[in-house]
């Protein structure tokens, strides 16, 4: 049997809810970054929300999650909070790292949070270990490593592909296939531009998803999950999605048509499930109004968070480069 | 009793695979073949293919498994076949293993040991002979050890996997057939901390590894000539042990670096410098360096052997600085 997620009207509310926190909370962003608020990289993920709420709503808290420098939306689905989080990208001292990483390397040791890692491909063999831990263990967690399609060119993908594979290990590789790598389009790129045929080629179950949907990649997650506790060993999913904003907030998107992007916009994974969850009945427009309020208010909260935060003193520049102890 | 450098190794990661259940190892033919170096011969058989794993020729994912696997609480050994080889790996050393620690503010630390065969000397040519040790020794967030006796290839390798910190550990191959006594009960030798190996009060010879060796022969000649050299055992890269190379400069007043390493950039320019900023007016000399020739390691034995410090140039680099040929005494 394939498990299914139970599309209840509190289960609505929630992917829903989810994936409004992560837009709201990035637009937010945005507009931080041009009050020079938030500094250094800025990389959004608006329109592949989707993929982090129906991928996190599969997890239970024993997994463990692998990220890029695309990842708020990742943290803030696996539930980070997001006062600390928004800390983090100003860089303050109450931020989830205490501001040293900033946007790109959000960490969260209660999540079982791995960090956002700034080095394309670099997290993969990371979860090949974190997955290796806990087969040496027996425990039950799974290691999630999400990763952009960029990645696949890397020999670090090829690498922990096999090596998962070999060792039988649960990790459940996600790749949110946007299309582009910065400014390369993947025909420009990939020799084979279906990525999921690269998994198969490590004896590795892998489907293609439709990541603007978000109930079909927790069905695909869901399902993922239950063949790797099961023992099949490592699975792998391509998410079919696409970034509506810039790559950075450097980026002026020369590479691409504005016609290609509005006409991804029309399947916005926000708009098209609430459509879908008011003409079935299972939401009220009221209830949308309620959850995108209640996101904004926990958006505004963060900021004022941020805001009040201290910077770390600079007497600890040093610190936690070499540890004293593991912690506990 | 009487064992060698690679026994002694080999011995250090038996005790840590009984002593510790969160320990075990990985790296490319640790198991089935015994090791590249013959160091793991036998624990496949020990201990099995759980905790003795044979790994496919990818450097970057299995280090980068070892750090996940650090980070998720166990005590993993990484054997690297050799530093050459190790730069397959320099991601995720440098920009995983290093940084995470201090970039998610101390909530993760990476309790990891990366082995690896390092230097020049068995005419296996430029690719296969590089002393890069010193260049690792550049990153904070790392620590470097270079063990070049049994007692420290057996202890620092326990020290070493309690260390909450990545370490690296590099022995200089023609160490692994080197013999000497090693008491049953060796313990562990803390990371940090230079050794004087010869006492001296004319010059200090201070070098690591395989160019130890080649030290204290070279200060046993200088001897014959009644030059007595201090020979100090660095030991450990990263840290540096200021102190005891400043104490030893304090008493003799000359140092000599030798480094299997190159010249430019290297750990010898490191040590210089510090010896300039902190040991400056007991300096009766300037500082001198015997470096690697600054070439891609040949192949041929009386090339190879030119590349790097040997008995006869230590010995003369110390006997120049002590007593210089261009002037009189
Ligand atoms: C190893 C490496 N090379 C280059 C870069 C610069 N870079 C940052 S993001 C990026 C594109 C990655 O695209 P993809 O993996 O598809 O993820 P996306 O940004 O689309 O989410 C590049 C080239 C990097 N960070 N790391």
């Amino acid at each position: 049997m394939t498990a299914k997620p139970h599309l209840d009207r509190e289960h609505a509310r929630h992917l829903l809810g989810q994936m409004l926190r992560i837009r709201l909370f990035e637009e937010r962003c945005a507009e931080l970054y041009t009050q020079q608020k938030i500094r250094g990289f800025l990389h959004l993920y608006v329109g592949e929300e989707a993929n982090a709420v129906g991928i996190a709503c599969a997890l239970s808290a024993a997994d463990s999650i692998v990220s890029t420098y695309r990842e708020h939306g990742h943290a803030l689905a696996r539930g980070i909070a997001m006062g600390p989080l928004m800390a983090e990208m100003y860089g303050k001292a109450n931020g989830t790292s205490a501001g040293r990483g900033g946007s790109m390397h959000v960490f969260d040791r209660a999540t079982r949070f791995y960090g956002g890692n700034a080095i394309v491909g670099g997290g993969l063999p990371l979860a090949v270990g974190l997955g290796l831990a806990e087969k040496l263990r027996g425990g039950a967690g799974v290691a999630v490593c999400l990763f952009g399609e960029g990645a696949v060119a890397e020999g670090e993908f090829h690498e922990s592909l096999n090596l998962a594979a070999l060792w039988k290990l649960p990790v459940l590789f996600v790749c949110e296939n946007n299309l582009y790598a910065m400014g390369s389009a993947i025909e420009r790129t990939e020799s084979e531009t279906a990525i999921f045929r690269k998994a198969e080629s490590y004896r590795v179950e892998a489907h293609q998803v439709d990541g603007m949907d978000v109930v079909a990649v927790e069905v695909a997650a869901l399902g993922a999950l239950e063949r790797i506790r099961g023992g099949a060993g490592p699975q792998f999913l391509e998410c079919m999605t696409y970034r509506f904003r810039a790559h950075s907030m450097f980026d002026a998107q020369l590479y691409r048509d504005r016609a290609e992007v509005e006409r991804w916009k029309e399947r916005d994974p926000i708009r098209r499930f609430g459509d879908w969850a008011t003409a079935s009945g299972l939401l009220h427009v009221a209830d949308i109004e309620a959850l995108r309020e209640a996101a904004s208010a926990e958006v505004d909260a963060a900021v004022a968070f941020a805001e009040a935060g201290a910077w770390e003193p600079v007497e600890d520049l040093c610190r936690h480069t070499l540890m004293d102890a593991v912690p506990a | 009793m009487t064992t060698t450098y690679r026994e002694a190794i080999k011995q250090a990661i038996r005790d840590a695979l009984n002593r510790d259940e969160r320990v075990f190892l990985m790296g490319e033919d640790v198991g089935r073949y015994g090791g590249c170096y013959a160091v793991t011969k036998g624990l496949l058989e020990e201990f099995g293919e759980a905790r003795i794993r044979d790994t496919p020729l990818s450097e970057s994912a299995f280090v980068g498994a070892g750090i996940g696997a650090a980070m998720a609480g166990l005590r993993p050994i990484v054997e690297i076949m050799t530093v050459n080889f190790s730069l397959l790996a320099l991601d995720q050393i440098v920009n995983n293993a290093a940084t995470i620690p201090h970039m998610s503010g101390g909530q993760f630390a990476v309790p990891l040991v990366i082995r690896m065969a390092t230097g020049a000397g068995r005419q296996l040519a430029a690719q296969h002979s590089h002393s890069l040790e010193g260049w690792y020794a550049h990153i904070p967030g790392l620590k470097i050890v270079a063990p070049a006796t049994l007692e420290d290839a057996r202890g620092m390798l326990w020290s070493a996997l309690e260390d909450p910190n990545p370490v690296l550990i590099f022995e200089q191959v023609n160490l692994y057939n080197m013999e000497a006594e090693l008491a049953a009960d060796a313990g562990a030798v803390p990371l940090c901390g230079a050794a004087v190996r010869r006492a001296g009060r004319d010059l200090s010879l201070v070098t690591y590894g395989a160019s130890l060796h080649k030290s204290l022969v070279a200060a046993q000649l200088l001897a014959t000539e009644g030059i007595e050299a201090e020979v100090i055992d660095l030991r450990s890269l990263r840290p540096l042990d200021d102190a005891t190379i400043m104490a030893s400069l304090a008493r003799t007043r000359r140092i000599l670096v030798v480094d299997e390493g190159w010249r430019s950039g290297g750990i010898s320019a490191e040590i210089c410098a510090r010896v300039a900023e902190q040991g400056f007016y007991d300096l009766d000399a300037p500082p001198a360096r015997l470096c690697g020739v600054e070439v891609p390691i040949p192949y041929p034995k009386h090339l190879e052997d030119a590349a790097i410090p040997q008995v006869e140039t230590i010995h003369a680099a110390a006997l120049e600085l002590v007593r210089p040929s261009g002037r009189s005494t």
